[in-house]
């Protein structure tokens, strides 16, 4: 039920919200603190963009749409969005479709399906970069080595989309598997009882009912691969899109305004696309399929069905884990596409030169943002869900909003609102002539921020704050909300409440959100590259400077340990949600929850 | 436990909400007057969506009165959250903290409080003790039968000592064996304490077999207050006499003094204050009032239009003068059995009988 807006009522629920301090301040500083890291450095870029170089207008728009090198750019991201929007919603529909909806013969092999269509989703974002180009690049196994191509190139439109659809297609995995599952069978077998052909149910019964799924996958894949920098970046070649143009513009042009107003479009672009996405396409998806599945599917064995889907599944699963292999046979091989004799060289290399500092600087940072971020989110989700107040429908869209603003974008807002201290100026901070962004010198208030470990930090938590956020949400929403009454009843107050009950009932997303946000901290790149300072190495931005400049051995050696450090991760929490599990819930809550963390490893 | 009862005032309380559907705001509470006497227990009954719930959640702090002002004692609560006052709820769902066994469920309102540990302890024992789950401390609550965690949510809340006892349909869990069980455990429970307790239920049975008082309610508004026997033999109008046990009406006119004129026939009723004559008025027969006899023999002619054996009694349903009204002849062994088409005469006690003002439905 809606709540009136009756003067009595309103004014005691405010009453009642200033009798509860640590409410009060939680929301004042949250409030604050999106404000602050989230609204006003792209507040200030949108400025920025229409106050130009003295007086209000356009004309930085004009000036950036002048420029070929932009609206080419511009038009490349669209079709690179749309390419690898489409062919990740495709392959995930394939998998999603294999894993419930067909009984293979040997269950090892769904099995591998299904871990193959989760690897990419907790990899550093340019792994699958780095081992297309030593399969495909000019001295790659494949092209050069195996079929002795001169000129193979594998830089460009179709490496980039390649490489974004083995990245993404995880995600419409996912997304397509929760609402395959919701189908009812009986829809199907009606369909068939009525001599429909497997193919005809397929194409009028399954596939409308999952449209609005489809599109809801394809869009967000599409917001995914136009933010994605960091592939672009390593496997674009001169084929730009706007997340490396803007870098351009300001590590190459030091042209501020111009990197502000085509960030501004960049996210005006993902944001129509998120708004399109979260509010029409999400509720129209749940409200298709209503129904939970009442029965058991019964698996389609037919193997003119099953023989053509393994071959396809098989197909993209191998290419998958030969792309995986090739990362650490890239550290290990002497000289790649010339030497293939194994050594450590360039593992020595990496700790010989300062890969030590990095994995130091790297893990510290991560280390101090993840439990930052998961703390944040869970406190957002009890607010969003548990309570209700003025700012409540405020603060759920600004932590959603992170999710549509692009790395690159923060990045630059980053560098705008804070590299002259806070609300420190009207201008750009002033670039040297040949200089980098690395001297600019921070003043005014706050002005320490930039350039210090905290805007590193920072970054790191607004980046994974949506993530956490929604995992938190959404266990927070299984969550009988007598259960909080009941505490609060019994004397305590909000901060109480949060601490002895609704935390240790979420301590698994809670956890979940830790690590997830840890693993987003350690492999970002795409805001991070921007804002870092010779005083701090990043892997990342080394496995990047390396990869750049062609030393595929080196980038190797750092993914390889990168990849090693991610999935321990992975694998520590996973250890540890089973032993929490199994102390407190029956066997089928567990068998239940286990395929819902799937979900929230994200 | 030995503190004095306290009682509860709600003075002129509305809680308007905004349909989902028409976008139109309404009355879920509508000036509601009520006065609760210390140490009394009474029960909030009424259909789905009649406000009961909220009016409870009101008290309990979870909504803010639109209008109105709540009292506990002599002390207006409007403003407390409820973690400052002095109530406790029982919920529908239990609402056990999962993570904690049956001790640290209990104790939790007495650690807040910063009562000692050694207190705590004597004192979550004997509770326990009285709600007959000694032995259970250590126990989890996903452990427990849904009887037992009932009463650990009925010990969690009575622990604490509040003047006011909340309870949210508490008993609507549990099997309906189980319910009649547990209803008289919380009754006997109150009377032991001598708390003062506001009991919401949809279930008529349940109101009446554990209630000083029921507010009867109907679209946010009471519909009448009263002790059980009075809600069922006195009730002020048929949506009363309906929603409390079987009831069959009889429309006439009040032909003044102590006669009821039902399409021309006059019957005995009592002098009913308040009726004019010539005014309408409806007759409430309770179906196990109703005795049949031969014709002629009693006070209003019949026909019997349905006849069901029905164990323990049997069930008629008979045409006085084109209205229908039911019978429940109990013992049935030992009375005549009348067949569907029978013409009989209906004959009753005056004082069983009760007639109403007619109110336009």
């Amino acid at each position: 039920m809606a709540y009136h807006r009756s003067k009595q009522g309103r004014s005691l629920e405010r009453r009642k919200l200033w009798g509860d301090p640590v409410l009060l301040i939680t929301i004042v500083l949250l409030s604050l603190f999106l404000f602050l890291f989230i609204l006003y450095p792209l507040l200030t870029l949108l400025l920025d963009s229409i106050r130009g170089e003295g007086k209000l207008g356009f004309e930085v728009y004009g000036r950036v749409l002048d420029l070929k090198r932009f609206r080419q750019a511009f038009s490349n991201t669209l079709v690179l969005g749309a390419i690898s929007g489409f062919g990740s919603t495709l392959i995930g529909l394939l998998f999603a479709y294999v894993d419930i909806y067909v009984t293979l013969r040997r269950r090892a092999v769904s099995g591998l399906f299904r871990t193959v269509a989760l690897l990419p989703v907790v990899s550093p974002p340019f792994v699958l970069s780095l081992s297309m180009i030593l399969l495909f690049g000019r001295t790659g196994l494949i092209s050069r080595s195996l079929l002795g191509m001169r000129h193979s190139n594998v830089y460009g439109l179709h490496g980039i989309a390649v490489v974004q659809i083995l990245t993404f297609f995880p995600v419409c995995y996912l997304m397509l598997k929760g609402l395959l599952t919701n189908i009812d069978p009986s829809l199907e077998e009606a369909a068939r009882d009525m001599g429909a052909s497997r193919w005809k149910v397929f194409v009028t019964v399954t596939l409308p009912l999952l449209l609005p799924g489809l599109g809801n996958a394809f869009l967000v894949t599409f917001i995914e691969a136009v933010a994605d920098f960091a592939n672009p970046m390593l496997i674009g070649g001169s084929y730009d899109t706007l997340a490396t143009t803007i870098y351009l513009q300001i590590t190459g042009s030091y042209d501020g305004t111009g990197a502000a107003a085509m960030s501004v479009m960049l996210l005006g672009l993902t944001l129509v696309l998120f708004l399109i996405q979260k509010y029409a396409l999400e509720r129209k998806t749940v409200s298709t399929l209503t129904g939970k599945a009442s029965r058991m599917r019964a698996g389609i064995q037919d193997r003119s069905v099953t023989v053509p889907l393994t071959i396809l599944c098989s197909a993209v699963a191998s290419f998958v884990i030969l792309l995986y292999i090739m990362v650490p046979f890239g550290a290990l091989f002497k000289l790649w596409g010339k030497n293939y004799s194994l050594s450590l060289q360039w593992f020595e290399y990496v700790f010989k030169y300062d890969g030590m500092n990095a994995f130091r600087d790297s893990f510290a940072l991560s280390a101090i943002a993840a439990p930052l971020t998961a703390l944040l989110s869970m406190i957002i989700a009890y607010l969003v869900v548990k309570r209700r107040f003025g700012m409540r429908p405020v603060i759920e869209f600004v932590s959603m909003l992170a999710m549509a603003v692009p790395g690159t974008v923060l990045g630059i807002g980053y560098i705008r609102a804070y590299a002259n201290g806070l609300f420190g100026s009207a201008h750009w901070p002033a670039f040297q002539e040949g200089g980098s962004l690395h001297q600019i010198m921070p003043h005014g208030l706050l002005g320490s921020i930039y350039g210090s470990s905290l805007v590193l930090i920072l970054v790191f938590i607004v980046r994974s704050l949506p993530v956490g956020t929604r995992s938190g949400i959404s266990a927070l929403r299984q969550i009988d909300k007598s259960i909080e009454e009941a505490a609060y009843d019994l004397g305590a107050q909000s901060g109480k409440v949060f601490r002895t009950i609704t935390l240790p009932l979420i301590r698994q997303s809670f956890l979940s959100g830790l690590v997830t946000s840890f693993v987003r901290s350690i492999t970002a790149i795409s805001a991070v590259i921007l804002l870092v300072t010779p005083q701090y190495v990043l892997i990342t931005v080394r496995i990047n400077e390396f990869a750049e400049k062609g030393y595929y051995g080196v980038a190797c050696a750092y993914a390889t340990i990168l990849i090693g450090i991610t999935y321990a991760a992975i694998f520590i929490m996973n250890w540890v949600l089973e032993r929490m599990d199994n102390s407190s819930r029956s066997p089928r809550a567990r068998a239940r929850w286990r395929r819902r963390r799937g979900l929230e490893a994200l | 436990m030995s503190r004095q009862a306290v009682g509860l005032r709600l003075e002129s309380i509305s809680k308007i909400y905004k349909d989902p559907k028409t976008g139109k705001d309404f009355y879920a509470v509508n000036h509601v007057e009520l006065e609760i006497a210390p140490g009394s227990f009474v029960t909030l009954l009424g259909p789905s969506g009649c406000g009961k719930t909220t009016i409870l959640r009101m008290i309990g702090g979870f909504e803010s009165p639109d209008e109105g002002e709540i009292y506990l004692g002599d002390e207006a609560i409007n403003r407390l959250t409820p973690d400052r006052r002095d109530t406790a709820m029982v919920f529908q769902s239990y609402a056990l903290f999962p993570h904690y066994n049956v001790f640290d469920n209990v104790a939790y309102g007495l650690k807040l409080r910063k009562v000692d540990k050694d207190e705590i302890r004597e004192r979550v024992l004997k509770i326990l003790e009285l709600v007959e789950l000694k032995g259970y401390e250590e126990r989890m609550t996903n452990q427990l039968s849904g009887g037992q965690q009932q009463r650990v949510a009925l010990a969690r809340a009575i622990v604490v000592e509040p003047a006011v006892l909340l309870f949210d349909e508490p008993l609507s869990n549990l099997d309906a064996k189980l319910r009649v069980q547990m209803r008289t455990q919380i009754r006997r429970i109150q009377q032991e304490l001598g708390i003062t307790a506001v009991y919401v239920t949809h279930d008529q049975a349940e109101a009446m077999a554990i209630s000083d008082q029921i507010i009867l309610m109907k679209s946010g508004q009471i519909a009448q207050i009263g002790s059980p026997q009075e809600i069922y033999q006195k009730p002020q109008s048929e949506f009363v006499a309906d929603f409390i046990g079987e009831a069959s009406f009889l429309r006439g006119h009040y032909r003044g003094k102590d006669k009821l004129d039902i399409s021309g026939i006059e019957i005995p009723v009592n002098a009913t204050p308040g009726l004019e004559s010539g005014q309408e008025a409806t007759l409430l027969l309770r179906p196990e009032v109703i005795q049949l006899v031969d014709r002629g023999q009693g006070k209003l002619p019949a026909k019997v239009v349905y006849s069901c054996f029905m164990g323990a009694y049997h069930l008629y349903e008979l045409d006085v003068e084109d209205q229908r009204i039911m019978a429940t002849l109990s013992n049935p062994r030992l009375k005549k059995i009348y067949q569907v088409g029978d013409e009989v005469d209906v004959d009753y006690l005056v004082d069983e009988v009760h007639l109403m003002r007619q109110y336009a439905q």
